[in-house]
């Protein structure tokens, strides 16, 4: 019922989404009118239009927009790096970017929590809205990290012990009852499915743990902001076979609750767990859609290359 | 005939073997001695400064010696406690100073500065490592000195004084030991702790600095290191009398200030108490390099 | 070729661009207003910097004022007389002094650190020993090292104050310096070269002095001259060493007395009010070789990197 309501405001006006969407989230910063008007002028700036990819399945049936991206440009230098980017990214599916090293899908993935700041030469043109707001616009960008949380390409535990490194991001939000960050340490790792595991050696060091351990470590330390949104930038990629299933079944488990994002070299993994797919080349969105869709039935000739592997 | 110089062809091979053998391992053996001379060099130091310094103060007294509150040299009274007493509190001092400032300045330079000011700052701390400490000690005389005498009165050798200069004297030392521990922590715990929303600062001081603590520690105790042995910029300016200073702007002595003003008396039984002095300082300083080397080993 | 097309095409002029990535300096003082801890750490941050900065630049342009005031060429004059205290003799002991302990520091530091890393595996003990040993010189301060050579030398050996004397005392100091720049130095250089030459049935010697050590040689130098700004900043163990006096005659002799241009400052400064504006200009002086000596030692350091 309530999907209904949201996919006739999208389909009918998506800059209204925010209001519903703010009662979800009614503390946030985000949630502020009078942004898009400002951030909606640098979009008409570009002179290409970007083409519009909306992943519209065959039922119709879909789920509320959490990321629209308008004409999206980004240089690193003098580099072109993404070009005329547009696309939608709906809530509490898996979405999966795929396509060669250095296409772009990863810096596209940093865009979308703005840790593309971090890189000086990095300039980005275009519009990203999140529950309709403007990402790039009078944002909290420490409040809109802790929305959109991120898990890195190789596991970065912090070289504390397990139990700080998951209560380190809620005590950054100002929590600092040791009950209540009991509750989170425990919650955190039942969710990211290795609480059995570690919870006799929450006060080891995490630099102890495996591989695998300390990815779902991390994945665990980005539950325990409770964000909306979980970006993956090739989570497995550093991973063994048996850790990479395990690490793909929490995935499939966690997008009930949360919208997620995930970078993958690995196309059979891309098939395997995403609903939606996304195919970038040489900084071009060549094509987007339901996984199904992509995988077999491809729309662009480029698209069906790469996955049967004739290049990249 | 074929076989004779086929004989003498192997023979002359083999000799050239022969040398180059020996060479290799006559070389082998002088590089040896060279790491030999180091500790050689410790081991005649350290033999020297015993052997003169442990009879002296069997002499004087070990009590006398290391709890004796009065210290002058042309009166015969040896006893280095004053002195002690005005090395901790002049290598605190220079601490309170250097460190907060140190530790600071090499998280701007690590996190904050822009590459044109980096250019400028880089080598203006190298410098401020280089300048030799008794141009340190001239400046604290002529500038320091007359400023903390307007400020807090008295005749302004002081605490306050050999604080404020020994303190800019160890930056150098701080910044830039922080500040590779501080790079050499990987940028993926900077990035994860920023993924979380914290903020930069946050990110700084609850992940990179704990990550570099080490380095850090090193950074200090090489610090500490340096000002207990400071002794020309000291000299100048700690006034040089041996007491227990009772407030921050009474004078005060250390160990190295008082071997460098009492060398004038530097014969028989004065002589090996500063003898004596030097070999505290010794120790103190052995200390510190283990404490370090301990750390080093922690690191890895 | 077709991925150097591609990335060409890529390029585009970015200077038209208006990014929307640009966080305005309000829009980080807005954020900073909800984290005031983190607000504090940022002033405090650049408070420690400005300070620093500060007391760098107050002696090193208080000093230079003073100095060039002060300044005559006079105090450059060959003949140092009572009526004209030139610097020139003290200058000439430290460059004598300055020579020698290199020299001798120079060849003990790096055969010490080709042994250590060319030869000895890290965990033989007796490496370890040299290690702490190096440690150790490092860090004993110069009124020590004075005592020592004043004992050693000066006492013991019988020589008096001497310029050798001081030397050798600088060289103690300086050797363990020398000898870590050139283990890193010597690190530096990629394995493949010692293999390339190995390969080529070169001894272990040849390759030393023909393929390794030409490579670290910009470290090397670099360690060199941070060495000579030791012994030119140095003061109290030339003091007792090689001798402290406001008129120095030119030395015959390396086992004759002679003071550096430190000891030489401090001899004036001892003075009481005399030469107060000489002694700014020696230290103008001994502020400018510093200079010159640290952005020596950095140009050649990154030579160095340069190369691999």
């Amino acid at each position: 019922m309530k999907f209904d309501l949201f996919k006739k405001k999208n389909a009918a006006a998506p800059q209204e989404a925010p209001a519903a969407e703010a009662e979800a989230a009614p503390a946030d910063a985000f949630a502020k009118s009078g942004i898009k008007v400002e951030s909606a002028g640098h979009a008409f700036k570009t002179a290409r239009t970007g083409t519009e990819h909306a992943a519209v399945g065959a039922d119709g049936e879909e789920k509320p927009v959490k990321f629209k991206v308008n004409e999206l440009n980004l240089y690193y230098g003098k580099f072109w790096a993404l070009k005329n980017i547009g696309m939608e990214i709906r809530e509490k599916e898996i979405t999966a970017f795929i396509g060669p090293s250095g296409c772009g899908k990863s810096t596209f993935l940093k865009t979308l929590n703005r840790m593309n700041d971090l890189i000086p030469d990095c300039k980005i043109t275009g519009e990203v809205l999140i529950d309709g707001v403007d990402l790039y616009g009078k944002v909290d960008i420490n409040t809109l990290r802790k929305r959109v949380g991120m898990v890195f390409q190789k596991p970065n535990p912090f070289p504390m012990s397990v139990y700080d490194n998951i209560a380190y991001g809620p005590r950054t939000h100002g929590i600092r009852k040791k009950a209540e960050l009991d509750e989170i340490v425990e919650r955190s790792l039942r969710q990211a499915a290795i609480w059995d595991e570690l919870k006799d050696r929450l006060k080891k060091s995490a630099l102890g743990l495996s591989g695998g351990q300390q990815q779902r470590l991390c994945i665990a330390r980005t539950l325990a902001v409770e964000p909306e949104v979980v970006l993956m930038d090739e989570p497995t990629s550093a991973l063994d076979p048996i850790s990479t299933s395990k690490i793909e079944e929490l995935a499939q488990d966690l997008k009930k609750d949360y919208t997620i994002v995930i970078v993958t070299h690995n196309m059979q993994q891309a098939a395997r767990i995403s609903d939606k797919t996304a195919f970038f080349l040489l900084g071009d969105l060549i094509e987007y859609g339901k996984t199904d869709d992509v995988f077999n039935r491809p729309a662009d000739k480029r698209t069906e290359d790469y996955i049967t592997g004739r290049f990249g | 005939m074929q076989q004779q110089a086929q004989a003498a062809a192997e023979e002359s091979v083999a000799k050239i073997h022969v040398g180059a053998a020996v060479r290799e391992v006559g070389m082998k053996v002088i590089f040896a001695i060279a790491a030999v001379i180091f500790v050689a060099a410790v081991l005649v130091i350290c033999i020297y400064l015993f052997a003169r310094a442990i009879p002296g103060v069997s002499e004087i007294g070990w009590i006398n010696f290391f709890f004796g509150e009065d210290w002058a040299l042309g009166m015969d009274l040896f006893g280095i406690g004053t002195l002690i007493v005005g090395t901790c509190l002049s290598t605190v001092g220079a601490l309170v100073v250097g460190v907060p400032i140190g530790l600071l300045t090499a998280v701007f330079m690590a996190f904050y500065c822009p590459r044109w000011l980096y250019k400028f700052l880089k080598p203006l701390t190298n410098i401020l490592a280089g300048i030799p400490s008794i141009v340190y000690g001239y400046f604290g005389l002529k500038v320091v000195i007359p400023l903390v005498r307007n400020a807090f009165g008295g005749a302004g050798f002081n605490l306050i004084t050999s604080s404020l200069v020994l303190g800019v004297m160890i930056l150098p030392t701080i910044i830039s030991i922080t500040e590779n521990s501080l790079r050499a922590v990987p940028k993926s715990y900077y990035e994860g702790s920023l993924a979380l929303g914290a903020t930069k600062e946050r990110a700084i001081f609850r992940t990179m600095f704990p990550a570099a603590s080490s380095g850090v520690m090193t950074a200090i105790i090489l610090g500490v290191g340096r000002a207990i042995g400071e002794t020309a910029a000291i000299t100048l300016l700690c006034g040089n009398i041996a007491q227990f200073p009772t407030s921050l702007t009474d004078p005060f002595v250390t160990l190295a200030s008082a071997i460098s003003s009492g060398m004038g008396y530097s014969s028989g039984l004065r002589l090996e108490a500063l003898v004596g002095c030097a070999a505290v300082l010794f120790v103190f300083v052995l200390i510190i390099t283990v404490l370090i080397m301990l750390l080093k080993k922690k690191a890895r | 070729m077709a991925k150097e097309l591609v990335l060409r095409e890529g390029e585009v002029d970015v200077s038209q661009i208006v990014p929307i990535n640009r966080q305005r300096v309000s829009d980080k003082f807005h954020a900073y207003c909800k984290k005031p801890g983190s607000f504090t750490m940022l002033i405090l941050i650049l408070l420690a910097t400005a300070i620093t900065l500060g007391a760098v630049l107050w002696i090193l342009l208080y000093t230079a004022i003073q100095g060039f005031a002060n300044f005559r060429f006079e105090l450059f004059a060959w003949e140092h007389t009572s009526s004209n205290v030139s610097m020139m003799p003290a200058l000439i002991n430290t460059l004598t002094i300055a020579f020698f302990s290199l020299i001798m520091a120079g060849v003990v530091g790096i055969f010490a650190a080709i042994f250590m890393v060319e030869y000895a595996k890290s965990t033989n003990v007796f490496v370890k020993i040299v290690r702490i040993a190096a440690e150790t010189l490092a860090g004993i301060p110069s009124i020590v090292y004075g005592i020592f050579g004043m004992i050693f030398f000066v006492r013991m050996l019988g020589w008096g104050n001497t310029l050798l004397g001081g030397a050798i005392t600088m060289a103690m100091m300086i050797m363990p310096l020398i000898m870590r720049t050139t283990e890193e130095a010597l690190k530096a250089v990629p394995d493949s070269f010692r293999e390339g030459s190995f390969a080529l049935g070169a001894g272990k010697l040849r390759t030393i002095f023909r393929i390794i050590l030409p490579a670290a040689v910009p470290g090397i130098i670099s360690g060199i001259i941070l060495g000579l700004g030791r012994v030119v900043g140095e003061t109290m163990a030339l003091v007792y060493t090689a001798g402290a006096t406001l008129d120095p005659a030119y030395p015959s002799g390396l086992m004759q007395s002679g003071s550096t241009l430190t000891v030489y400052l401090y001899a004036l400064i001892n003075e009481g009010n005399d030469f107060l504006g000489e002694a700014w200009a020696v230290a103008t002086v001994l502020i400018i070789l510093t200079v010159i000596i640290n952005g020596l030692a950095e140009f050649i350091g990154n030579k160095l990197k340069k190369e691999y």
